[in-house]
């Protein structure tokens, strides 16, 4: 009898190991491509570079915990890269009219803007009750679409835009580049909402059970909405990030890049079918993938790879998740029925 | 009908009440104007049978439904539950047959989700809460880790972490759905401790089932209700099971199990040594035509397993199955089909029936190919063989064309048996049929069940019921926590025997009634 | 649901869509005197011939109960395909097979993730999206970005875009027609387009009930999958290159026609008429717009729009007892842990 509760705690403990087994995997992984790109480029392995990648990385950080919060859900949101081109096109549309336009007001707008495209995939989803997929699906386009429109095939280039815009790629604080900051301190703030407050445990327990939680008297309709404007509303700071790093912008930034969001939350151990997952993780499956890109760029291969390895880190991220949940399962009945 | 001051005045005054009420659901009247009441410190059953309005005085309790008529009243106050939220808020925790907790949360978020405790600066206070739920477990003698993900645990465990919750909540009343449907008789007697302890605390405990030797073991009052409406309350000590079950189903027990002699002929299934580990081991067994095989044991025996396995459903890591002497090699469904083997399931909605689907479509999937040619679906003949075989079996419905969602417990089953029959199995195995059905339809399948027999098909009949296994089984096997613990012939089986080996102790070989001993062969 | 009412059911989504197409058609002749020619339904039949092809096994897919969004990016590297074996100099015949085969092996990657690892197929299918696609960009190689081959037979070329002489029906026409007999065949007269439909409306019971669940998936994708392929090959034809972003967001035409055709997201449900239907007012609306000058990329945020009406539609039309297609509160296409009855039923 003592012997069969001790191997429960074991088991038990087991099963919390396991969450935090993916974070380990994804370190040891970053470990393994830096060892083995910088033996074969010494370029790669210096504290510069590094710097260069989490700069790259920056933008698909802020993505991907925006992406977190709706995935932890149950939820999907495809329309971020049009919501990023659209308020990066919609900036430097804003300088491109009057270069004297304060920047903070421009981010405001940009915020705002953000904000509202993720309230109407909300409401889609919450009050029009689409699945999520169609509607995101359909924004992404939608969205795309009204950039397309807006834009007429014309460019906002360098030139219309203020020193101070392009400087928020730019500066340095402490040698750490402002995106890096920005995308730092966004992750904290967020990680930290989905660990110590209620609202944020709120938004795991919709996405493991979303019956269970409405008979709990959960208010699943408006964190869900919650959820998506949230995302909405840092796709709006990406789309900023955007504007300032890469100065010309047309009507196709950031076209396809929620694939490359979705990889990276998926690898970096978010569920997909909601409920479980961290900030933590996700960031660095950002941080994975923005490597893997930075990488291909040093080792002069195909940039195009990096779509392909997309891809290919999301199936076997499921896989492997897939994978571990089953043997784990088949584990714990196994004790139980001893 | 009791009323409740009828009984001894020193009765504590009820923490809710239900008078006169009543509840309709389209043309069903599912209560009629029922009382019922619960007081602390009190182990309250309410029994009937399926139909009877249990799940519906449960949901009125949860918040759920609404009283069409009559009220409620708590602590002598009239309430109205506008929902479940509000249900709890008033004190009432109801615990429903399938646990409605969050797998990928640990225990103790689960028990204070939404309100968890936070520290001064307004954090989650995570090691109090720890802590706080690992006191609430221990009182209730219950030893998990709180930070096992539930998903992690048996159903018994997310029970306890359900009324863990309930607890924390100061549930004044507490109701229980059928909580020992899926449990291991340890697990059950654990179950009973911790509802003994509550009455301690003086909590109104509703507990519903259909177990009648728990709830004689349980219960300090029962309750019967009968086609929706109250027939009696009486303390427990003043009722019997006879007596109980005449008021359950108003009349005499024998007309519910007619059995016809059949001709048992050759063996047709033979089982040997078939294993899953972490699952059952070693079973055997064999099956001869004309022959109904009773398959009994408590809920986690691993009775439907071995039947999964036996229709390809899922594989046996070692044994044999052999059909007429042949050895076989069951994959799939498909191929247990193709072996003249049928399995009606025990789940009647996920796996019985496509609920959206009309009769005819229903009746026929399996047998699909059979009615095409070159491919194509030939819609007559489908109709016509669907027609058949719902109307052997006498299915009630308003056309071959309705959806099967729309058809009562008892048809729908009637209708997977249709659909078995169809396929022109040599073997058919029941998987707890008569569950969920209402007691006429219940006689029917019986009924139908051994005219089956009489025809020659062989039928394995798994069932909880002890009743049922006994009456209409010619053989009895016996199964507990995955191994085959006693097989007895018709004439040796009864009751105590019989629950022995599903509680666990071990017969050697065969028990047959003495005069008439055939030897089976099976060790 | 007695037949009557079901039939009432489906006349009506497909009735409502007659209407559209008819009113689609209106706005396009209003929109440009060249709508009604003929020269102009060659073109606009020829342009969306490819996701017409793509959309036959969609619809199978997802009335059985899963999504493939992967078939734009598979007809894109089969396009790839197509243009390196033709540039390594193989006979054509042979290029347009190894096409074929590429998609019908990207069809069973999908097909076995998804039934042998149980893995959902959405997820799954948005990762073979991005392989396929990115694969196809790394195919067709070359420095800074795409290569595009262009230099295919004359015969090749005029057959995605010319019409059959005397008509004015582009000659892929010869090839759609009998996939939809075949299709319509497979779905609503054949055993197997029961068990389709069985198979996305309860999945256990099905397999309970002897269908081969995860054989039929697998099939329907090989089959998404080499339809993919195929409408890879036509499409290299019609625009005569084989460029890695050919065919870029194909996918969402498909869906959206599907969907919109009355088939549910969750399975069970839908008819290849409305899809046949559907898809023919997606058609019409691209051309009508693409003769006015409106870009594609405007053009699909019509399409966007359009697939979220025929969700959004149909959920607000609800508060009517049974206004179309059904589909359950929004979990990203998932099946709902519990669909909503429409009337509590008393307990057993």
């Amino acid at each position: 009898m003592a012997s069969r509760s001790a191997a429960k705690l074991r088991t038990d403990r087991l099963v919390g190991l396991v969450g935090r087994v993916r974070e380990l995997g994804l370190l040891v992984a970053l470990g393994i491509i830096v060892v083995v790109v910088g033996v074969q480029e010494p370029r790669f392995a210096t504290p510069n570079n590094a710097r260069q990648i989490l700069l790259a990385v920056s933008i698909l950080a802020v993505l991907a915990v925006g992406q977190t919060l709706v995935v932890l859900t149950r939820n999907v949101d495809l329309s971020i890269a049009s919501i990023v081109g659209l308020v990066a096109y919609t900036a430097g549309y804003l300088f491109q009219q009057d270069i004297d336009t304060p920047v903070p007001v421009v981010v405001l707008v940009a915020c705002l803007l953000g904000l509202g495209l993720g309230a109407i995939n909300g409401l889609l989803v919450t009050v029009g009750r689409v699945p999520a997929i169609v509607a995101t699906l359909g924004t992404l386009y939608v969205f795309r679409g009204v950039d397309y429109w807006v834009a007429g095939g014309k460019q906002i280039v360098t030139r219309d835009l203020p020193r101070a815009y392009r400087d928020i790629a730019l500066t340095r604080v402490v040698g750490v580049p402002v995106p890096v900051i920005v995308a730092g301190l966004i992750a904290i703030v967020v990680a930290y909402a989905l660990r110590y407050t209620r609202t944020g445990r709120q938004l795991y327990a919709i996405g493991s059970n979303p019956d269970a939680a409405r008979l709990a008297g959960l208010r699943s309709d408006l964190l869900v909405f919650g959820a998506f404007a949230a995302s909405g509303l840092l796709a709006g700071v990406a789309g900023i990030l955007w504007g300032a790093r890469f100065g010309a912008v047309d009507a196709r930034a950031a076209y396809g890049y929620e694939l490359q969001v979705v990889a990276a939350v998926v690898v970096g151990g978010v569920n997909i079918f909601g409920g479980s997952g961290t900030v933590f993780g996700a960031v660095l499956g950002a941080i994975v993938l923005g490597t893997i890109a930075n990488s291909l760029t040093i080792l002069r291969l195909n940039p195009f790879w990096l779509q392909a390895i997309s891809g290919a880190g999301i199936l076997v991220a499921v896989t492997i998740d897939s994978l571990i949940t089953r043997r784990l399962q088949r584990a714990l009945v196994a004790r139980r029925n001893r | 009908m009791q009323p409740i001051e009828a009984l001894s005045p020193r009765l504590p005054d009820p923490v809710i009440e239900l008078v006169g009420v009543a509840k309709r659901f389209g043309a069903v009247q599912a209560l009629k104007g029922v009382d019922l009441a619960l007081l602390p410190g009190d182990v309250h059953a309410l029994v009937g049978e399926n139909g009877a309005g249990k799940s519906t005085l449960v949901k009125m309790l949860a918040g759920v439904h609404r009283p069409d008529s009559g009220l409620m009243r708590m602590r002598g106050a009239e309430v109205v539950f506008h929902g479940p939220l509000d249900a709890r808020t008033h004190g009432v925790a109801v615990i429903h047959q399938h646990p409605t907790l969050f797998p990928d949360l640990d225990i103790a978020e689960n028990v204070f989700m939404g309100r968890q405790p936070r520290d001064r600066a307004g954090r989650i206070a995570w090691r109090a809460m720890y802590r706080e739920v690992g006191q609430l477990l221990a009182t209730l003698g219950v030893r998990l880790n709180v930070r096992t993900p539930v998903r992690g645990l048996s159903v018994a465990d997310q029970q306890l972490v359900e009324i863990a919750k309930a607890l924390s909540l100061n549930a004044r009343v507490l109701v229980m759905d059928e909580p020992t449907a899926s449990l291991s008789a340890r697990e059950v007697e654990r179950l009973f401790a911790i509802v003994r302890s509550l009455r301690a605390r003086a909590v109104a405990l509703l507990f519903v089932s259909h177990r009648l030797d728990e709830v004689f073991a349980l219960s300090d009052r029962i309750t019967v209700f009968r086609d929706g409406a109250h027939v009696v309350t009486a303390p427990t000590a003043e009722l019997t099971t006879e007596e109980t079950i005449r008021h359950m189903v108003g009349r005499r027990l024998e007309a519910l199990f007619p059995k016809e002699e059949a001709e048992i002929g050759d063996v047709v299934l033979e089982v040997r040594g078939l294993t899953r580990p972490g699952v059952f081991r070693d079973v055997s067994f064999s099956l001869r035509r004309g022959e109904i095989l009773g398959l009994f044991g408590l809920v986690g025996a691993g009775r439907t397993e071995v039947a999964r396995v036996v229709f390809g459903a899922d594989r046996a890591e070692a044994g044999e199955i052999r059909i007429d002497g042949r050895r076989v090699v069951i994959d799939s469904p498909l191929t247990a089909l193709r072996h003249g083997i049928g399995y009606v399931p025990e789940d009647r909605h996920g796996q019985g029936l496509v609920l959206d689907f009309p009769i005819t479509a229903n009746v026929t999937l399996p047998i699909l190919p059979r009615l095409s040619r070159w491919s194509l679906l030939d819609r007559r003949r489908e109709r016509a063989v669907a027609a058949t075989y719902a109307g052997r079996l006498q299915v009630k419905a308003a056309g071959l064309d309705q959806a099967a969602s729309a058809l009562s417990g008892g048809t729908q089953q009637k209708v997977v048996l249709a659909k078995w029959l169809a396929t022109d199995p040599k073997v058919l195995i029941l998987d707890e049929p008569t569950r969920g059905i209402d007691i006429g339809t219940k006689a029917e399948v019986h009924r139908i069940v051994s005219h089956l027999a009489t025809q020659g098909m062989a039928i394995v009949l798994i069932s909880s019921e002890l009743p049922e296994v006994l009456a209409m089984a010619d053989r009895v096997l016996v199964m507990h926590e995955g191994r085959v613990t006693g097989e007895f012939d018709r004439g040796a089986a009864d009751q105590e025997r019989v629950m022995f080996a599903a509680t666990g102790q071990e017969h050697g070989g065969v028990v047959s009634a003495p005069p008439k001993a055939e030897a089976h062969g099976v060790a | 649901m007695k037949r009557a009412a079901v039939w009432d059911v489906l006349a009506r989504w497909e009735t409502l869509l007659v209407g559209l197409l008819v009113a689609t058609l209106v706005w396009g002749s209003v929109r440009s005197e060249f709508f009604f020619e003929g020269s102009n339904f060659t073109v606009a039949s020829s342009n969306f011939m490819e996701r017409a092809i793509m959309a036959l096994p969609m619809t199978l897919i997802i009335i059985a109960g899963e999504i493939d969004l992967s078939v734009g990016s598979i007809l894109g590297l089969a396009s790839a395909i197509l243009g390196i074996t033709w540039d390594a100099g193989w006979p054509l015949w042979l290029c347009i097979a190894a096409a074929l085969l590429l998609g019908a092996v990207c069809g069973l990657l999908n097909g076995l993730l998804v039934t042998r690892l149980g893995l959902p197929s959405l997820v799954v299918t948005l990762g073979t999206l991005a392989l396929y696609r990115g694969l196809a960009y790394v195919v067709l190689g070359g420095s800074g970005g795409q290569k595009a081959i262009s230099d295919f037979p004359a015969g090749f070329a005029d057959f995605g875009f010319d019409p059959i002489p005397g008509t004015v029906l582009p000659w892929s026409t010869l090839i759609f027609l009998p996939l939809v007999a075949l299709f319509f065949v497979l779905l609503h007269r054949s055993w197997i387009g029961r068990q389709i439909y069985a198979t996305g409306l309860n999945k256990e019971a099905a397999r309970f009930s002897t269908v081969r669940v995860a054989r039929l998936k697998i099939a329907l994708y090989v089959a998404s999958g080499t339809l993919a392929a195929l409408a890879g090959v036509i499409f290299t034809a019609r625009v005569s290159s084989s460029r890695a972003d050919n065919a870029l967001g194909f996918e969402l035409d498909v869906i959206a026609a599907v969907l919109l055709g009355g088939v549910s997201i969750f399975g069970g449900r839908g008819t290849l008429v409305g899809v046949l239907l559907s898809l023919a007012i997606v058609a019409t609306l691209r051309n009508a717009l693409a003769i006015t000058n409106v870009g594609p990329d405007i053009q699909s945020f019509a399409v966007g729009g359009l697939l979220i009406l025929s969700v959004l539609g149909p959920n607000l039309a609800r508060r009517i007892p049974r206004g179309g297609p059904r589909h359950g509160p929004g979990s990203s296409g998932f099946r709902p842990t519990s669909e909503p009855r429409t009337e509590p039923q008393p307990g057993d």
